[in-house]
Order: structure tokens, then C-alpha cells, then sequence
């Protein structure tokens, strides 16, 4: 009954939804196309002046206590003039600055500043001196020759990062950290700026399509699990040694006496 | 015997079964061996099993081996490799890791073989060890079977040498480093070192002939010492019968469990299909020397965490501990006492390990026979001296992953490699004075057990207002597993012959001295008897309050 009334009323009866979905629709859109230009505005002018303010402001917040309100350095940090984008978007971006204790090694956290604002500090820093620029996108996307980049990474990185990016011990407590899951760009300004203990490996040593290759191979080791089953850490022989001796020969001792139990 | 009965009754309506036992047996009198073998005794302890483990697995690794032959190539001519795996494409190696990887990636099952056949190594050598250690703490190496613990030691040796060869065989990175470091090791032996580097590599390392010759020494010479070693090894297990842990009824001259048609052959033959289900479970879900991470070799690269396979980083370990600076310049020669010092201290833990029951029985002057094995407890200074030798090894072997234990436990390398070297020399002191402690409090116990039976936890009060804990006297067959053993004294210093008293009784009588001054004798019935009547007072009392 009363569903042939309404059947019969000038509007449909899921006129009020498909209205209140039209508002959201258009509210929502409006808003997503108002923020993300505003985004776009901070983000993509390395030079404006707008973003310098910005990082200069975060920067004279967060960092100047060790490294001198104007990245001049003090006694508890060293200058930053001069080190580049590429230095603060390593430091910052994966968490190392501002750094979480003395120690060392500065340890990676999570990051503490968004994006934008990472950026915002990394071009600030980089208008007080020319440095390493953060990577296009193609250097770090790891569209390279795989193979030659395993090579490269063998004979230059293996020795301390172990050859499947395991990572590896330095002296005095240092460490060479594992590359499982770090990103391309991250990768590519480790290599040109050599954070913590790491060396600098420069266009001349390993020039920026070998970087590339480099990237390509540890995004194909990332990406692609082995093959032969679970890698216990890719730790080598010590991973293996203990996985037989604990449960490989653990599991047949319990079978032993499991067989030799007498029966009840 | 059935097929005696049928015979003699009704020969024509004989079983399949029967008839064929029959024409196998006129043909090869297999009925007195299997009359023989099938009785045989096997006593019953999972210990015992060890040794199967061991054997089991080698089967595993020669069959899976077998398979690999067909494949690998053992040469180390370059090509430019061009199979499956993309990281890999277009890279120049020899014709060993090309055709290893082809294994890995493009032969149907190759990757599972490899890895049942590395696991199974790994799991053979550890098997070894641990029965090794059986041996030791039961005593089961005493006479008869001093020579069968030197053909076990052997087996040991040569399986660390199999695993060892194996593991340089495909001529990628890891195992080009670890034939760096063997190469090290024969060059910093003085006068001989470089000649015969040479004659190994066939020329200045790594040369093109290692690779080949190692092969060779893999799949030939070294398997067939091992299954020949094997044969007697089994052999003699059959030949003094198997040890066993004393119990009632059980005598040296005897041997108690099941026997081995149909229990024991059924038990092990089950048991053996299991250590191949695991193997195969672990192959099939764990990588184990992932090649093709590694890369070819290459003389310049060295990955961080290079390591040998687990039996060879004590070894690694000992190189790893000397500190700094050990070597210096003499007659114009470099003496390496970084690389000797090492050598030298496993050469000597090596000559200790396989000469110990020799050593023993001297010491004791013992030339009786045992066949009942020991509870380690019960030889407090030999299971104190094996505590000693486990923490020696166990130091170095720790001192292998120097590097790993660094990183993964957030240490400085310094930090550890310094208290490895105190755990080296200060540790197996230490774990000898607290095992044997230990020793000598559980036999305490015993002792105490025995005598005045367990705590029940039943309190009684007695008409006078005392309380007492009512103790449960041990039921015979306990009794005897805790009151059989032997007690040793210390020698005495006699003169001989002669009237003379020689300085090599003078060191047997010290260490004997050392064996077995502090010993804890077991109960006798004397003991038992005074004990038991003084009990049955307490007893008669707390059954009338």
C-alpha cells in the first residue's frame, strides 16, 4: 500500500540520496582540487622563495641547536653549507635527523617531518651553497641494467653492505645498514653524499647511469624473493649453520625420542 | 623356518612368500645372516640414534650428489652466462657457477636437489658432532671401541674435508673467498707455505685447475674413504655390540632391547624415511647457498658477512681471534704467527680429541673391557674435560659470526671479539670447575636418594609433637641404575721391577690423582642394608601413630 503511494509521487524515491551524493561529490571534488593545487604550489618550486622561508623556518625550529641558526655548525654539529638537497632529504627523510641519541651511528626512525616539510628543508639548506641535487626520477626508478649493477654493487658496496644488501658490522660499533626495503632515491643520495661512515662515490667514480644500475639491482632483490624458499635474513652461512643445528637437528633429537619412548 | 614346516607337510601348496625366501636362500644362504643379524640386540636410548642420523643423512647426500653430477661441470673455462636468472645475464664466469646456476634455474627440480643436497651436508656433519658427543659423555669410546672412536674421528674429519670441497665447487664469490683464506693459511706455513700453494692451485692463486681437482677429491677419492670408513664403522658397532646404560638384567656380556628383525629394522627403516622428510621439508622451504646473491668470483670483491659452512668456522673463528700484529720479519722471511698460532692450537685440539681414550685408559691403568656406558655424572673429570673441549670450540666457533653477533645485538666488533677471546682461554677453565661441581652434586644426590629414598611431600606428626617428612624408598630397578657404575682410586706409587719409581708413573699417578681424587663411591649393600634398617624404625613409627 504504501509502496504504490509513493510509486505514484512526483519524485523518485531515492531522489534525496542520489541529491545528498551529488553534494558530496562536488564538495569533496571541489576540496580535493583546491588542496592538492596548494600542494603542488609548496612542492614543486625548489627555488621559490616561499619554500625557502618555509624550510628555513623548520630549520631554525629543529636543527639549529647542533648546527647553528644559520647551518653555520657548532661544536655539536657540523656545518651544512654546502652539503646539498640531497644530504638533508637522506637525513631527514629517512628519519636519521634530527637525530634520535648520540652514538656511533645516527639511527634510522620513523621520519619526522612530511614530506613537503623535508623538502621545504632540503632546498633551504641547498640555497645556502651549491651541492648534490635531490635525483630525477629516472636515475632512481630502477628502469637499468640489473646485471651490470650487481656487478658494481659487488666490487664497490658488498664489502660492507654483505652482497644481498643484508647489511654488515664496521668498527667501534658502526654498521653498514641493511638496503632490503630503502628506496631508490634514498639509495642514490647515500651513494653521492656517503652519510654517517659510507664514502662518497661521485659522478666520476660511478657515473649516474651506473648509479642507476646499482639501484636496479637492489630494487630486483627487493622486489623478487629467492627462489629457493625463505632467506633466513640472507645472512650466509652463520643463518644456515644455526637454523640446522636448532631446528634442523632439534626437530630429529624430539623425533628420537619421540622413536625410542616406551610405550604405555 | 616356515619354510622348513611347509615343506615337510605339504609341499605343493607352499606360499609365494615361501617359495621365494627358499630360492633366494639356496642361492645366497642369506638365512644364517639374517639367523644372525636378525637376533642381534640394539639397546634402546634416543642417544643411540645420533650416528643414524648421520648415516641416513649421507645417504641423502649421495643420492642428491649423484644427481648434481649429471649437471655441474666442473671447470673453470669463462663464458658468458646466459640462462634464466635476469641480475646475472651477460655477466662472464667460469663453466662451474654457469652451470650451477643452470641448475638452480633451469633444470626441472635443480634448485631442490642443491638444497637438499647442501642441508643434508650440513645435517650430516652436525649429526656426526653430536654423536661424537655421545660417545664422549657415555664413555662409549672405552675399550673395546678406542679404534672405532679414531675411525669415527676420521669420518669427521673427512666429512668436514667433503663439505669443505663442496662448498668451493661452484666458483662463486663466497666460496672463492673461502679458498682465499685456505690459501692464507698454506702460505703462512713457513718454509713449505708458497710451494705448496702452488702445487694445490696449480700455479698463483686462483688459477684454473683448482676448481677440477677439488671436483675430483669431491665426488672420487673423498666419498669412497667415507662409505669405506662407514662400512667399518657399522661393522664394528655390529662386532662389540652396541653400548648400553646399565639397568637390571643388563650385563657387559649382554645386550638388552629389541632385536633388530622385525623391531629394530622396522624402527630404523621408519626412521629413516623421516630424516628424509625433514631434509626434503627444509630444502623445500629454506635457501641455503643462495649462488647466485653471491656472483662469480672475482678475486677484488668481499661480501661483509662472508663465512665458511658451520663445521669450518672454528677454524675461521681462530683466525678471526688473534689479535693484531703477530707477524713480523725474520731472515728475511715473513713468519705469519697470526696463521700459525691458530693452525697449531686446533692441531693440537684435534690430536686431543682423537687420542682422549687412549689418554684415559692410560691414566687409569684400566685394560678391562666396558660395554656399559656411562652416565656422565657418574665420570665427573672426563665429563668436565668434555665441558672444558665444548667451550673451547663453541668460543671459536661463535668467533666465526664476530660480525654478525656485532650488528645483530648491537655490539662493536672490538667489544666481541675481546670477550671471545676471553671465553677461548678463561671459559673452558671456568666450565670445567662448574661441570665437574655439578658432577659430584648430582652424584651426591643420588647417593642421597638411594639411601634414604625420595621426598614425598608427606608430612607426619609424631605422638611427641615431631614432625617428619616421610621419605619413599626407591623401587629395585631405580635403585640399580643409580648404584651400578664404577668407582676409580687413585694410583698408587709403587716401585717397579726394578725398585725404581719412573718419572712417567710419577705424571700417571699425578693425573690420576687429578682423575679421581674427589669422587663420590657408589652405595654399597653394606650401606644400603644399615640404611634401610634405620629406616624401617622411622617407618614402623609413623605407620603406628
Amino acid at each position: 500500500m504504501n509502496r504504490s503511494k509513493r510509486r505514484t509521487g512526483r519524485r523518485h524515491p531515492l531522489a534525496t540520496a542520489a541529491l545528498l551524493a551529488l553534494g558530496l561529490v562536488f564538495t569533496g571534488g571541489a576540496y580535493a582540487a583546491l588542496s592538492s593545487g596548494s600542494v603542488a604550489q609548496a612542492e614543486a618550486e625548489p627555488t621559490s622563495q616561499q619554500t625557502i622561508e618555509e624550510g628555513k623556518k623548520l630549520f631554525q625550529a629543529n636543527c639549529s641547536t647542533c648546527h647553528g641558526l644559520e647551518a653555520q655548525g657548532s661544536d655539536d654539529g657540523p656545518s651544512l653549507i654546502g652539503v646539498g638537497a640531497a644530504s638533508v632529504d637522506f637525513q631527514v627523510g629517512t628519519g636519521r635527523m634530527p637525530m634520535q641519541m648520540q652514538g656511533p651511528q645516527a639511527q634510522v626512525k620513523p621520519p619526522q617531518f612530511t614530506d613537503e616539510q623535508v623538502k621545504q628543508l632540503a632546498y633551504y639548506v641547498a640555497s645556502l651553497g651549491p651541492g648534490p641535487d635531490i635525483p630525477a626520477d629516472h636515475l632512481v626508478n630502477g628502469g637499468g641494467d640489473a646485471a651490470n649493477g650487481a656487478e658494481l654493487f659487488r666490487i664497490n658496496c658488498a664489502m660492507c653492505h654483505n652482497v644481498a644488501g643484508a647489511g654488515g658490522a664496521l668498527t667501534e660499533g658502526k654498521f653498514a645498514p641493511p638496503l632490503t626495503d630503502v628506496s631508490g632515491v634514498h639509495i642514490y643520495e647515500a651513494m653521492v653524499t656517503g652519510p654517517q661512515n659510507m664514502p662518497v662515490f661521485n659522478d666520476l667514480n660511478i657515473s649516474p647511469e651506473d648509479k642507476r644500475d646499482i639501484i636496479t639491482y637492489l630494487k630486483y632483490v627487493q622486489d623478487n624473493r629467492s627462489p629457493g624458499g625463505f632467506e633466513l635474513g640472507s645472512l650466509g652461512p652463520v643463518a644456515e649453520g644455526l637454523f640446522i643445528w636448532i631446528f634442523g637437528l632439534g626437530a630429529i633429537v624430539a623425533i628420537t625420542v619421540w622413536i625410542t619412548a616406551k610405550s604405555n | 623356518m616356515s619354510t622348513a614346516t611347509t615343506r615337510s607337510t605339504a609341499p605343493e601348496k607352499r606360499s609365494f612368500t615361501a617359495a621365494a625366501s627358499e630360492y633366494v636362500n639356496d642361492r645366497t644362504g642369506i638365512a644364517v645372516a639374517i639367523k644372525g643379524l636378525g637376533r642381534k640386540a640394539f639397546p634402546d636410548h634416543w642417544s643411540f640414534l645420533l650416528g643414524e642420523v648421520a648415516l641416513f643423512s649421507f645417504i641423502v647426500v649421495l643420492v642428491s650428489g649423484t644427481f648434481l653430477t649429471f649437471f655441474f661441470q666442473a671447470s673453470m673455462a669463462e663464458v658468458h652466462y646466459d640462462g634464466s636468472y635476469v641480475p646475472l645475464k651477460g655477466v662472464e664466469m667460469s663453466v662451474a657457477m654457469a652451470s650451477t646456476l643452470d641448475i638452480s634455474f633451469d633444470i626441472r627440480g635443480g634448485l631442490f636437489v642443491r638444497q637438499m643436497h647442501h642441508w643434508a651436508a650440513l645435517l650430516f656433519v652436525a649429526a656426526i658432532g653430536l654423536h661424537m658427543l655421545r660417545v664422549f659423555f657415555t664413555g662409549a669410546f672405552r675399550k673395546p671401541r678406542e679404534i672405532n672412536w679414531v675411525f669415527g674421528f676420521l669420518l669427521f674429519i673427512l666429512a668436514m674435508a667433503e663439505g669443505f670441497t663442496g662448498y668451493s665447487l661452484p666458483d662463486d664469490l663466497l666460496s672463492g673467498n673461502g679458498l682465499r683464506i685456505i690459501d692464507g693459511m698454506v702460505k703462512g706455513i713457513p718454509l713449505i707455505g708458497t710451494w705448496t700453494s702452488f702445487l694445490l692451485f696449480g700455479g698463483e692463486f686462483p688459477g684454473t685447475a683448482i676448481v677440477g681437482r677439488l671436483y675430483t677429491l669431491h665426488i672420487l677419492l673423498l666419498p669412497a674413504l667415507v662409505v669405506a670408513l662407514i662400512a667399518v664403522h657399522v661393522g664394528y658397532v655390529f662386532i662389540h655390540k652396541h653400548t648400553q646404560f646399565a639397568g637390571p638384567g643388563r650385563q657387559p656380556t649382554n645386550s638388552v632391547g629389541p632385536p633388530v628383525l622385525p623391531i629394530y629394522a622396522a624402527k630404523a627403516g621408519g626412521f629413516m624415511f623421516i630424516i628424509w622428510g625433514v631434509i626434503a621439508l627444509i630444502a623445500s622451504l629454506f635457501t641455503i647457498n643462495p649462488i647466485w646473491n653471491y656472483g662469480p668470483y672475482d678475486p677484488s670483491p668481499v661480501s661483509a658477512g662472508t663465512q665458511p659452512d658451520w663445521y669450518i668456522g672454528f677454524a675461521d673463528g681462530a683466525l678471526r681471534l688473534i689479535p693484531p700484529g703477530w707477524e713480523f720479519v725474520w731472515l728475511e722471511r715473513t713468519w705469519s704467527f697470526n696463521i700459525l698460532v691458530p693452525l697449531i692450537a686446533i692441531g693440537i685440539f684435534l690430536v686431543l680429541v682423537v687420542s682422549y681414550p687412549f689418554i684415559e685408559a692410560w691414566i687409569k691403568g684400566d685394560r678391562r673391557e666396558h660395554h656399559i656406558a656411562d652416565r656422565p655424572r657418574n665420570a665427573p673429570t672426563r665429563t668436565a674435560i668434555g665441558a672444558a673441549g665444548v667451550t673451547f670450540y663453541a668460543g671459536l666457533w661463535a668467533a666465526a659470526s664476530s660480525d654478525l653477533l656485532a650488528t645483530h645485538f648491537s655490539l662493536t666488533m672490538e667489544g666481541v671479539i675481546n670477550a671471545l677471546q676471553a671465553t677461548v682461554i678463561l671459559g673452558p677453565i671456568i666450565a670445567y670447575f662448574i661441570t665437574k661441581r655439578v658432577c659430584i652434586a648430582l652424584q651426591k644426590k643420588d647417593r642421597e636418594i638411594v639411601l634414604h629414598g625420595y621426598e614425598s611431600g608427606r608430612i607426619v606428626k609424631l605422638p611427641g609433637g615431631e614432625f617428619i617428612e616421610v621419605h619413599q624408598p626407591l623401587d629395585e630397578y631405580d635403585r640399580w641404575r643409580l648404584v651400578s657404575f664404577e668407582s676409580y682410586e687413585p694410583l698408587m706409587l709403587r716401585p717397579n721391577a726394578r725398585g725404581k719409581i719412573t718419572a712417567g708413573q710419577r705424571l700417571r699417578a699425578s693425573l690420576s690423582r687429578w682423575f679421581f681424587e674427589d669422587r663420590i663411591a657408589p652405595v654399597t649393600r653394606g650401606e644400603l642394608e644399615a640404611a634401610h634398617s634405620g629406616h624401617h624404625a622411622a617407618e614402623v613409627d609413623t605407620t603406628h601413630s
